[in-house]
């Protein structure tokens, strides 16, 4: 099994008509995933490459059976769109979108807790399981099947780590990228939890960045629940204190965040951290 | 986006909140009447400013004007005071910290509480800063009572400290803020609150909602805020090497991977999803302008195609003049194409990393 998706799981996309919600829709297609709708608020009765668009995530979950949702609307609207999708009854809703307001963010993914839906993202380039499913930009050529399960809070760099694994026979059970903003619907420790469950996966490879303590808390908790092997990369080992490296999470600030301290508490818990990405597969 | 003291205060009075009676003066001539004693404050973005001598006292309008010729001439860890703060002088009874953030673990607003105001709360012993979590739904009372014992607060005082948590909160909301800190939050002798400091973070990705932000300056340098302004994620750093990559997890991969051979990276360049050449372009203007001795293109082509790329980057280099060495990294979609394109122009790309960066660190000495 692959963890939160597979090849049942049937998508919409919100925010199909614009130009990326179009592109990714069609590679996702492509790439297996049941793309079964999408929604574009006043663009109802219209397609996109043959899938059927709505006017409401109401109307497309009830005609199609969606129960996923990847959100591609612009920042300023995301937030309405994610509790438009909550609402319809959608249980897994990833959202690309970045630059949502934090305040914004906190507000949806409260939401989502009570309501029992899982969120990932936002700022991330979405969820992937190997020849079942695809939700969000992650390039498909890279990925093969096979028992690796990758945790990141990058994009690019990401694609740089799986296609290294893919050409190392290392293939991957699925990979989630779960953003790179300081608050996100599901972090490290979840992801964690989630592979250390799946049966397919047999180790799991994180990349982590400075900013924030999620690392650290991921931490405590493979120390104390994964007994599967746990490889770890954390980018901006040399980034300087105060300076937002290009993700709205990664910033050292009052002193928290540093790459030493991730790298210190994961080591402790057990975990090989590779001081550069290409010896991740070396010390899988 | 941080805000100077005044513009805090302005926001915070707006909201109702008590702050000292004051005025902002860009030059010492515009002081014309100066209620004794008052207090002078440099307009800085950058912390440590008490220490570093930006606060000043002066009772008569011709001392308040030469301590203000004095100030207005300095530079707190290098930055420019261009305007001063000019209050009443409050008649301190007690300090105390006040403020409200977000914390990432928890993935909620806290409310941050210490009897002990007036120092910067990074150097506060943690056991006696007070955190408290805010519901998902909005402010409320009881987590302010909550506080008293710890605030070792006169009950006397509770009503007025409600009062300002309450409001606070509703700017912190209100204003897509990031902190608003009110460090000290000062009990007069006659027994008033008052924010005698205000330290306010508006989130950045919010400020399409805040329009009247937009004239604030940040504490970025002047050639990272022009980088804000064409939407690239730029940092200089001071190394010697000109980084771009596309990505911000794998640009500061590359930073590591020229540290561990050795190398400092002087420009850290995120390119993004995009294959863009107006945007690729604007990067090389950038980076041109931040003069390193060598730059380090760094490209995974997953969804971006590298060839698209090396297109953006041949078109950049003819069109800004670019005269600083490049090397180049290229691996994904169409990598062959692309290190064809960048041949053609002099550059040579390679497909490993380290060998990449250890030509860089090479080229940059």
């Amino acid at each position: 099994m692959s963890v939160l998706v597979n090849e049942n799981t049937k998508v919409i996309v919100q925010g199909i008509t614009g130009h990326q919600g179009q592109f990714h829709s069609r590679s996702m297609k492509e790439f297996g995933t049941k793309v079964v709708g999408g929604v574009t608020p006043g663009k109802g009765g219209t397609a996109v490459d043959g899938i059927p668009v709505f006017d409401t995530v109401r109307e497309a979950v009830e005609q199609t059976g969606a129960d996923a949702s990847c959100v591609f609307v612009p920042a300023p609207f995301a937030k309405d769109a994610v509790f438009e999708a909550i609402e319809a009854g959608v249980k897994l809703i990833t959202v690309i979108t970045e630059h949502i307001p934090f305040l914004d963010t906190m507000q949806f993914v409260s939401y989502a807790k009570m309501k029992n839906v899982r969120i990932i993202g936002p700022n991330c380039p979405g969820i992937t399981a190997p020849g079942r499913c695809k939700i969000g930009i992650m390039p498909s050529k890279i990925f093969a099947r096979g028992r690796t399960g990758v945790i990141s809070r990058s994009g690019t760099l990401t694609y740089e780590i799986v296609n290294m694994l893919t050409e190392h026979g290392q293939g991957q059970s699925t990979c989630i990228g779960i953003g790179g903003d300081p608050f996100i619907g599901t972090n490290f420790v979840e992801a964690l939890e989630l592979f250390e469950e799946d049966k397919e996966t047999e180790r799991i490879v994180m990349v982590g960045e400075i900013g924030g303590t999620a690392e650290e808390e991921a931490a405590l908790y493979i120390k104390e629940h994964v007994t599967k092997p746990v490889v770890a990369y954390i980018a901006g080992r040399s980034a300087p204190p105060g300076k937002r490296m290009g993700h709205a999470g990664a910033i050292i600030s009052r002193g928290m965040g540093t790459a030493e301290s991730k790298v210190r508490s994961l080591e402790a818990a057990g975990v090989s951290v590779a001081s550069l990405p290409v010896e991740i597969p070396e010390l899988l | 986006m941080k805000l100077f003291e005044y513009r805090g205060k302005e926001l915070m009075s707006r909201y109702g909140i008590p702050v000292p009676q004051g005025r902002v003066v860009s030059s010492p001539d515009e002081i014309d009447e100066m209620k004794a004693p008052g207090v002078l404050k440099a307009q800085v973005l950058v912390g440590g400013r008490g220490k570093a001598g930006g606060i000043k006292f002066a009772s008569s309008v011709e001392e308040a004007r030469k301590v203000a010729a004095q100030l207005l001439g300095m530079s707190i860890h290098g930055e420019r005071v261009r305007r001063l703060l000019i209050e009443e002088r409050l008649n301190v009874a007690k300090e105390l910290y006040f403020s409200y953030t977000l914390d990432r673990s928890s993935r909620s607003i806290v409310m941050m509480a210490s009897a002990e105001g007036g120092m910067e709360i990074e150097s506060v012993e943690p056991s006696k800063i007070a955190i408290r979590q805010m519901p998902p739904f909005g402010y409320t009372p009881f987590i302010t009572r909550t506080l008293q014992k710890q605030l070792k607060l006169n009950p006397s005082l509770l009503a007025q400290m409600e009062d300002i948590a309450k409001k606070l909160y509703t700017l912190f909301i209100t204003e897509d803020c990031e902190l608003a800190e009110i460090n000290p939050l000062v009990i007069t002798s006659d027994g008033k609150m008052v924010a005698a400091d205000a330290k306010i973070t508006v989130n950045d990705d919010a400020l399409f909602r805040h329009p009247e932000f937009s004239e604030d300056v940040d504490d970025l340098t002047p050639l990272e805020l022009k980088a804000k302004k064409e939407s690239i994620a730029f940092v200089q750093l001071d190394g010697d090497i000109g980084v771009i990559a596309n990505g911000a997890g794998l640009t500061m991969a590359t930073l590591d991977m020229l540290s561990s051979r050795g190398g400092k990276a002087g420009v850290f360049l995120d390119l993004g999803g995009t294959d863009d050449p107006e945007k690729v372009a604007k990067a090389f203007a950038l980076m041109k302008e931040a003069n390193p001795r060598v730059i380090f293109l760094n490209i995974f082509g997953g969804i971006t195609k590298c060839d698209t790329v090396a297109l953006g980057v041949k078109e950049a280099i003819s069109r800004e003049h670019i005269d600083i060495p490049v090397v180049a990294r290229i691996r994904g979609v169409n990598e062959a194409e692309a290190k064809e394109i960048l041949n053609s122009i002099g550059i040579v790309a390679t497909t490993d990393m380290r060998e990449a960066a250890s030509r860089a660190v090479e080229a940059g000495r």
